[in-house]
């Protein structure tokens, strides 16, 4: 009974796992390219290069030392962002980056930006709790 | 206990060391990063104190199977993947840290050193795998609770490292969506593959304070074994809840997350007999480390079953109450069991009266910093969660003020945490060098 038990849920896992890889984004409004352009490739690259995680959050998950980034390109404005990244502030250290660079990190996050809304808005929760979202933005 | 595993357990004892001190460290980098930025900036403490945190829990966890499968499974000598493991595992760990210094990063997070690394972690993993399931296979009491928790964290922590290592395939990549989700999956399963493999001693360090095997055996025990796993393979949805994947994925996580609501009622019922258990065992040292790692799975399930839920997830995610729970888990619990399960292994339970007098000290201040510590991170959540969502600042620094006020509190109860935990690590590598252990009357009662 033990094994019957085990294995059916390995099965469920299983199943249910290769479903979440290919199916997890469809249907969603967030238009996304079969193949990623050579600039947001190199900007997901430098983001990760750097640990821009450690401090900046997307989708609500990362570090919680400076702002959410997820729509940062379409509420502050890409030449708000290039500066930031390129210089720096106070709290906020400068990378060094060459123009080319951060002309990059900024494509990546224009494109996390098409991806969706971080926040959840108050209509979008259902009366049993759960969230009922029009995917995308 | 051999040498090597003398050398492992420490190790694994220097990493929470190095976990303590980079958490102090970051602490006060958070609060102040001007002064830090220059030499120690915070996006470089951070992976040192999560990664050594991250790695404190798996050595842990495998050095008390590696010591106590001996015992359950009647192992005479090690054979060659035992040392090949801690070898391998050992190198990769230090080589982690050496890339970290030299601020070399290229991973995802949590584990942000450069993925190459990712190699030999593997191959370790797969040596463990090789000294431990043959061994499990063949003897009499694989059933027994707490070797089926080991082996399905042993094997749920192979799935779920090569599952957080997918994002290096350019396919799951070339959705964000697709790359976060898979991304959260893996980091939440993992946590379940962990937890189960140090449930699994405390399962273990029970059977033996309590002298009844049956802990670990009867139908309820299975029960919540299943639930366990269910939860591992189902229960990750609510670090995504807020992605705007499709709608199932939170609905399932969702519906799987309230079944919680059963381990908090079975906590609820044992309380009574916990009570007749505690006056009987309350003299074990061990059994300390256990009764508080469970007021803390207690305390942990009531804040997970809220964030579960996404109408009040809303307001919690991407706030510290997030780091509350980690902190309360692998503090309040996981590291609890751990330090128990270690100092039974090397005998805490015979150490002089005067010693065990410092490890109750220790283990009271240890808990009442994390208390402290554990309330400030809810506050400081609460707020920016109210402040953000409810209020809709959106100017960083301004949402952020007063929580950054509460968070100082936060930091002092890190250097708290940091001299409790610290004092205990610190005499337990006493004893496992230099053999702390003065046998009385009184105290040889294991």
């Amino acid at each position: 009974m033990f094994k019957v038990i085990w294995i059916s849920l390995f099965l469920a896992f299983s199943i249910y796992t290769a479903f979440v890889y290919i199916q997890c984004d469809a249907g969603t409004a967030a238009s996304q390219p079969n193949n990623l352009d050579k600039s947001i490739t190199t900007g997901r690259d430098i983001w990760q290069r750097h640990n821009c995680q450690s401090c900046h959050q997307l989708y609500g998950l990362g570090g919680y030392l400076g702002p959410e980034l997820t729509n940062a390109a379409s509420i502050k404005g890409t030449k708000y962002m290039s500066t930031i990244i390129k210089y720096g502030t106070g709290r906020m250290p400068n990378f060094h980056l060459t123009d080319n660079e951060v002309e990059n990190l900024v494509q990546y996050l224009s494109w996390i930006d098409n991806s969706g809304n971080a926040r959840v808005a108050k209509e979008n929760v259902h009366w049993t709790g759960t969230y009922i979202l029009n995917e995308g933005k | 206990m051999t040498i090597s595993l003398k050398g492992f357990l420490s190790f694994a004892l220097l990493l929470l060391l190095a976990t303590l001190v980079f958490g102090v460290l970051s602490s006060s980098a958070f609060l102040y990063p001007v002064y830090f930025n220059k030499f120690l900036p915070f996006y470089l403490l951070r992976p040192l104190h999560v990664s050594a945190a991250v790695f404190w829990i798996i050595t842990g966890a495998t050095g008390c199977i590696i010591y106590y499968r001996k015992e359950v499974f009647e192992v005479k000598k090690d054979n060659v993947f035992i040392p090949l493991f801690k070898i391998t595992w050992v190198v990769t760990i230090l080589a982690v840290f050496i890339a970290y210094a030299g601020r070399l990063f290229g991973g995802k997070e949590y584990w942000e050193f450069p993925p190459i690394l990712c190699i030999p972690l593997l191959v370790a993993w797969l040596f463990f795998m090789l000294s431990y399931f043959p061994a499990w296979k063949k003897h009499d009491n694989k059933m027994s609770a707490y070797s089926i928790m080991w082996s399905t964290g042993i094997l749920f922590f192979l799935i779920t490292f090569i599952e957080q290592n997918l994002w290096q395939i350019q396919w799951f990549r070339q959705s964000y969506l697709r790359e976060i989700t898979v991304q959260w999956k893996a980091n939440g399963s993992m946590v379940g593959a962990w937890n189960q493999m140090i449930y699994g001693t405390f399962f273990f360090l029970m059977t033996r304070l309590s002298g009844d095997e049956m802990l670990a055996r009867g139908k309820k025990v299975y029960f919540f074994y299943f639930l366990g796993l269910t939860n591992l393979m189902f229960n990750w949805g609510h670090h995504i809840y807020n992605v705007p994947t499709a709608g199932w994925i939170r609905h399932v996580a969702y519906a799987i997350s309230m079944t919680e609501w059963l381990f908090l009622i079975n906590i609820i019922q044992g309380f009574k007999s916990k009570l007749s258990e505690r006056r009987k065992l309350n003299h074990f040292i061990t059994y300390r480390f256990l009764i508080t790692a469970e007021i803390w799975v207690f305390i942990n399930l009531l804040l997970a079953i809220g964030m579960s839920i996404p109408a009040i997830n809303r307001y919690t995610h991407g706030t510290h109450i997030t780091v509350a729970h980690a902190m309360g888990a692998t503090i309040g619990i996981n590291t609890m069991i751990l330090l128990g399960g270690i100092g039974y292994m090397i005998g805490i339970e015979r150490l002089t009266a005067r010693a065990k007098r410092i490890l109750t000290i220790t283990h009271y201040v240890a808990q009442v910093s994390l208390g402290i510590f554990w309330v400030s991170l809810v506050i400081a959540g609460m707020l920016k969660g109210y402040r953000s969502v409810a209020m809709n600042i959106t100017d960083f620094q301004l949402m952020m003020k007063p929580v950054f006020q509460v968070l100082s509190v936060f930091a002092i109860a890190g250097i708290g945490l940091l001299a409790g935990l610290g004092i205990i690590v610190i005499i337990y590598l006493l004893v496992i060098w230099k053999g702390i252990q003065i046998t009385t009357a009184e105290s040889n009662k294991r």
